[in-house]
């Protein structure tokens, strides 16, 4: 993932006012606290990133190889979720600090974000709800209410294009929404408020970037 | 993990939550003070009438229906967002007795047939 960031969950949407009165919608997203696991730089990795440990959970609970990560720092929990975060600009890798934490606070002043999630799944849908195709009649005898229609033409091309928008799994998908407005940064609730929708359910797990 | 929705939403709202509300009924006739404005000048625009509908209370999202009956089968509906700063003041001027939290039924209803029993206003 691009740039610094830190690990969330999504809680859901509400709506605060702002001085002027409007209503602003946005998105609860419970961010952080997350622990620096490894910083990765040019020198030795080719590239400057860090790697970032969410959710906690019980070292017992995971396998040998999962808490070797954590244990090698000398870490009495683990977490659920890792990622890493390419930082572009090696000075920014400084203010990290393996083994440390930091929270949102660190979205302190940030106008503008990223965020990355996925999208609900929807399953194996068909081609009105995947694709927005219209649908055919529904009465007068009528066969082909939702069905897709006509995949192509004759003895010339013989074949399907490639591509073709056709019934399928459907959501689930990685979805980038960028320059997200910081709307407010509650670091003692551990949360961050964005303006507008992020992709995915609540509860699920998002990216923030900048 | 585990989260608890309705506890963290709480704590965003807190602020923004209005603790000077006059308890709203379904029935009540009221009156609602609102900012308006318009270019660089603001007034205050009153709007009397009948609670219909009332949702999310106690939540920013929160709002309530008010419907105002004109002689001669007319009527206007509002839906005030309950919170926002623009909705200055509620004044709750009557209570009718209602036994529905939703009035979609005076939708129907005009002159005489808009009579309800009039109940006493213990708040």
């Amino acid at each position: 993932m691009k740039g610094k960031g830190i690990i969330g969950i999504k809680v859901g949407m509400t709506r605060i006012f702002g001085d002027d009165g409007t209503a602003i919608p946005v998105t609860v997203v419970l961010a952080g606290p997350c622990v620096v696991l490894e910083k990765k730089t040019e020198d030795k990795h080719g590239y400057n990133a860090i790697k970032v440990g969410f959710d906690e959970v019980p070292l017992e609970k995971l396998n040998k190889p999962e808490r070797g990560i954590f244990e090698k720092l000398g870490l009495d929990k683990g977490y659920r979720k890792i990622v890493e975060f390419r930082v572009n600009d090696p000075k920014d890798l400084e203010q990290f600090e393996v083994g440390k934490a930091y929270d949102v606070s660190l979205l302190d002043g940030v106008e503008k974000v990223n965020v990355i999630g996925y999208t609900k799944g929807r399953g194996f849908s068909g081609a009105i709800k995947r694709h927005g195709f219209r649908r055919g009649p529904v009465s007068h005898g009528s066969k082909n209410i939702r069905d897709v229609g006509s995949i192509g033409m004759s003895t010339f091309p013989a074949k399907v294009i490639k591509g073709k928008r056709m019934p399928g799994r459907y959501g689930n998908e990685r979805v980038t929404v960028r320059n997200l407005e910081v709307v407010k940064v509650m670091p003692e609730d551990n949360l961050v408020l964005l303006k507008g929708s992020v992709p995915g359910a609540n509860g699920n797990y998002i990216y923030i970037t900048f | 993990m585990r989260i608890n929705k309705g506890e963290l939403l709480k704590k965003v709202q807190e602020t923004y939550l209005k603790k000077d509300l006059p308890k709203l009924r379904p029935g009540d006739i009221v009156r609602v003070h609102q900012k308006i404005k318009e270019g660089d000048k603001e007034r205050e625009q009153i709007f009397e009438g009948m609670v219909i509908g009332i949702r999310k209370w106690n939540t920013t999202d929160a709002s309530f229906i008010v419907r105002k009956t004109y002689p001669g089968e007319m009527a206007v509906e509002k839906v005030f967002p309950l919170h926002s700063p623009l909705v200055l003041k509620i004044e709750v001027l009557k209570r009718h007795k209602v036994r529905r939290a939703k009035l979609y039924y005076m939708r129907e209803r005009y002159g005489k047939k808009l009579r309800l029993k009039e109940i006493e206003i213990k708040d």
